[in-house]
């Protein structure tokens, strides 16, 4: 037993942009955000990627006021963190955070690297937060890549989710340093989420 | 044995799903989630600590003034971030938004018909003590009507958002405010289980209250705590 409980979540709400993403949305004059689309800045190490999509509702309608928040590994697979006894590039903090709601089409979009293999049996990814009005607590999932089929065929995670399923984990690579990654809350090609 | 965190309290969290929150029912996850085993990804997270905070950060009623001070009635929020064997968390960002006091976001869609106050932006931040304690100031929210249904209001609330050591302990919730009667008809907060409904209140603190200033809160907040498990084979 734990001596407390946990602090229940409650809804990031329709206003977060100026508290969480104030560069983003024209609010930077108040206060300078801390993460932001730009996730790989200067001369870091590693292939420079740009992931974006869409989050859709379960009409189908894409979601103008949700946050995507991506935490990742550098170009070797190292975190930024204390717990990855590795270390890692140290200008490469490894998050990025958007809202889908400055851009016409509610994309989100983060120009990053592609992050290197953590370990042998997980395949390049990034780890994901969705929230957005009208979730009560945040979800967790995370975005692989089409291009790196035998990575995947081997991620311990992947191979966790019923095959039928596992598409809606992969960003599509659309030419360039493009991949797009959409994210569905609900219907049949509802993406996977995680307990994580 | 490795130390990962505990699992998601389940039972103390609100659902996806709660139908009296009109904007749940079609962006709530459906499908059951699937188990993530905690691997370096879950056990890192971002590292946000005393270098992201500046200046006035934590000050509301500084960090959005241009030519005076923010109307209102002056309040001090403080409280401990800890995990759930009550071990403070030291270093550990919290950034909040909130309403100003007539019940009005700076946020540009937000169109409700009351008043922009131009001395205050109601978004700020501060980092925990070694002890875990964290202090902002602010003016205390309006409340404010939203269309959830006939003649909804949300209490008076501030948002919070940490991330805590790790991924998994990330937690975006709202303080709301004692004795407000708003509370018994609110779908956000009454879609929290009952038995922790009280966690996400503040209490008034006559000791926090500075005499002739502000008058002062304390609202503790508790992140998924640590546990040993097996190594994974």
């Amino acid at each position: 037993m734990t001596k407390l409980r946990q602090t229940p979540s409650q809804t990031v709400g329709p206003y977060f942009a100026y508290g969480l993403s104030p560069n983003q949305y024209g609010y930077q004059q108040n206060l300078t955000g801390i993460a932001g689309s730009q996730m790989a800045e200067g001369d870091v190490d590693g292939q420079r990627i740009r992931v974006e999509g869409r989050v859709f509702d379960g009409a189908g309608n894409p979601i103008s006021d949700a946050l995507i928040e991506v935490w990742q590994a550098d170009s070797l697979g190292r975190y930024a963190h204390p717990a990855d006894p590795r270390g890692s590039n140290n200008t490469f903090k490894g998050f990025g955070r958007c809202g889908t709601g400055t851009d016409p089409r509610h994309r989100f979009w983060f120009d990053t690297i592609k992050p290197g293999k953590v370990s042998d049996d997980q395949a390049p990814h990034l780890n994901v937060i969705v929230t957005m009005r009208g979730m009560l607590l945040h979800a967790f999932t995370r975005v692989y890549f089409a291009d790196e089929a035998a990575a995947n065929a081997a991620d311990k995670v992947l191979n966790a989710v019923p095959a039928e399923r596992r598409g809606t984990l992969i960003a599509t690579h659309q030419g360039g340093n493009v991949y797009r990654f959409d994210i569905h809350m609900q219907g049949d090609s509802e993406t996977v989420f995680f307990d994580a | 044995m490795t130390e990962t965190f505990n699992p998601r309290d389940w039972s103390g969290q609100p659902s996806y799903i709660a139908p009296d929150y009109k904007s749940t029912p079609l962006r709530g996850p459906t499908k059951p989630l699937i188990p993530l085993p905690p691997s370096l990804s879950e056990l890192t997270g971002p590292v946000y600590g005393q270098d992201s905070v500046t200046g006035d950060d934590a000050d509301l009623t500084r960090n959005g003034r241009r030519n005076g001070e923010p109307l209102g009635e002056r309040i001090i929020v403080t409280g401990r971030v800890l995990d759930e064997d009550e071990r403070p968390l030291p270093n550990t960002l919290l950034e909040i938004w909130q309403a100003n006091a007539a019940g009005r976001y700076i946020h540009q869609t937000d169109q409700h018909d009351a008043p922009i106050d131009p001395n205050f932006f109601g978004g700020g931040r501060c980092v925990t003590d070694a002890q875990g304690h964290y202090r902002f100031l602010s003016v205390k929210p309006g409340a404010y009507p939203w269309p959830n249904h006939h003649n909804a209001w949300r209490p008076n609330h501030i948002h919070f958002s940490l991330f805590g050591p790790s991924f998994v302990t990330r937690l975006v919730t709202q303080m709301y405010f004692p004795g407000d009667p708003l509370l018994d008809l609110d779908p956000i907060f009454l879609a929290t289980p009952a038995a922790t409904r009280d966690l996400l209140i503040a209490t008034f603190s006559l000791d926090v209250t500075e005499p002739s200033y502000a008058l002062g809160y304390v609202f503790d907040i508790v992140l998924r705590g640590r546990r040993a498990t097996p190594m994974e084979a």
